[in-house]
């Protein structure tokens, strides 16, 4: 070790804050230049940590599901009322949507219909709540060695919750909808419009550029758009509802704050570029 | 801490002594990284997000007054950059906070050392705010977007909350577990 006289050693180490300072502008600079090599030190860190956070996850669900339990037991006489009649009204569904399917199934006939490929689909469970103050996103326990891509789109069991935008060798993030930096092109079911639903953070993501005359309408079914190429048309995202300041907002079908389980679907859509992909096909260019 | 060159008798260091010794000086950042983690994990609490900035914020303040050696300001950085990778914040921002906050209690300790607990508590609130306000500003310039004050309101209140519980424990700590002196 270098020997140095007590006042050198004193400014040196006056010096480190604001030199690391510094340091900390210039990763705050580094992060916006190189996208990719923070994504990949992120997804280094998730891989070392998935293990561990799917250990802590099985017990604590096994509780919560133990007092979920207790809780049913608590509700049971109610609950039963409610279902019975759920279950009447959804056998009158079922009689509606048998007709309609045997219709439907006539009409393509005669029409030499050509139906959508049945995408491939893993199911995942999330491991953690990935976002942060400013972010919404999950961790998922599956990653590139079980043959995931990057722009996979995650449902849960009943609509979109979101994709997969960073991918580690075990594990994934997938940003949710309601992430700020969300925007998806989406169809409003009543009038065939298009619009963009755009993530506020908040739990209902709003509905922004929608066409002239087509003013969502509360209620109405959204529906993810085949536009740009990003999603498979159709997909159920949730329905209108017009918030206290008047401006409409989606309540989602999917339930975000109780993410266990994910389906992830390849429709092998690649119309938006993840920012790799995108880097690399411009340097492609300049050579 | 300068205890080996002051005169006076004391046992052999021994290699156990010795990494019992370490292990104790290294106390405040592994504790601090261990929160970190921790408050990463699923642990299905409502309103986790904000849990782990007020964890790193309250934990470099209190142990760089209470002990600066053992939070020295590059340890701080890799806190930062570790928070930074664990939340989704955009790197370099809670280090730069992290490291105002480390600078701010250095520059203040002889002071705030000497202040009674709830003193030493209500100037951390004035720092919580500065930290969860800079956060916000931070992250709203880098996506040009004006995000929910909400977000940072409820930042700002774990962190300030929090606050005490951690100075509670890290007290007892700090004379006992954590002491190099008594190794």
């Amino acid at each position: 070790m270098i020997r140095l006289s007590i006042s050198k050693r004193q400014s040196l180490a006056r010096l480190t804050l604001p030199l690391l300072v510094t340091a900390a502008f210039g990763v705050l600079l580094l992060g916006r230049a190189d996208a990719p090599l923070v994504e990949r030190a992120r997804m280094a860190l998730s891989d070392a940590l998935v293990p561990m956070f799917a250990a802590v996850a099985a017990p604590l669900s096994a509780v919560q599901v133990g007092m979920a339990d207790a809780k049913g037991l608590l509700f049971l006489q109610s609950d039963n009322a409610r279902l019975r009649a759920e279950n009447e009204q959804l056998r009158r569904w079922q009689a509606v949507a048998v007709a309609l399917d045997a219709e439907n199934a006539t009409l393509k006939a005669n029409l030499h219909w050509i139906p959508d490929p049945a995408p491939s689909f893993v199911t995942a469970r999330v491991v953690a709540d990935a976002g942060g103050v400013y972010a919404r996103a999950v961790l998922l326990s599956v990653g590139r060695s079980n043959g995931m891509t990057k722009g996979q789109i995650a449902l849960d069991e009943r609509g979109l919750a979101g994709r997969v935008t960073e991918l580690g060798l075990r594990s994934a993030r997938v940003l949710l909808v309601t992430d700020m930096n969300s925007r998806i092109p989406v169809t409003l079911e009543g009038s065939r419009g298009r619009a963009i639903l755009v993530g506020t953070n908040g739990p209902r993501p709003r509905l922004m550029h929608w066409p002239e005359g087509a003013m969502p309408v509360e209620g109405e079914r959204v529906l993810t758009s085949a536009e740009a190429n990003a999603f498979p048309a159709g997909l159920p995202v949730g329905v209108v509802h017009y918030n206290a300041s008047n401006a409409p907002e989606v309540e989602l079908a999917a339930r975000l704050d109780r993410l266990d389980v994910i389906r992830l679907f390849d429709y092998g859509l690649h119309g938006v570029l993840p920012p790799e992909t995108a880097a690399r096909s411009l340097e492609r260019r300049g050579k | 801490m300068d205890l080996q060159r002051t005169p006076g008798i004391r046992p052999r260091p021994t290699l156990w002594r010795q990494l019992d010794a370490a292990s104790r000086r290294s106390f405040p950042v592994a504790c601090t990284a261990l929160l970190l983690l921790l408050s990463a994990a699923p642990l299905g609490l409502p309103g986790q997000a904000p849990l782990q900035p007020a964890v790193a914020t309250g934990c470099v303040f209190f142990w760089s007054i209470r002990r600066p050696s053992s939070m020295p300001p590059a340890a701080v950085f890799l806190l930062g950059l570790l928070s930074d990778l664990l939340g989704l914040t955009p790197p370099g921002v809670s280090v730069l906070i992290l490291l105002l906050t480390h600078g701010v209690a250095i520059r203040w300790r002889r002071v705030l050392a000497g202040l009674g607990a709830l003193a030493a508590w209500l100037v951390f609130i004035g720092v919580a705010a500065g930290a969860a306000a800079l956060q916000w500003a931070i992250i709203g310039l880098l996506s040009f977007q004006l995000l929910p004050s909400s977000a940072a309101l409820l930042q700002f209140g774990l962190t300030a909350g929090l606050y005490p519980a951690l100075a509670v424990v890290f007290t007892m700590a700090h004379r006992g577990l954590a002491d190099p002196d008594r190794a």
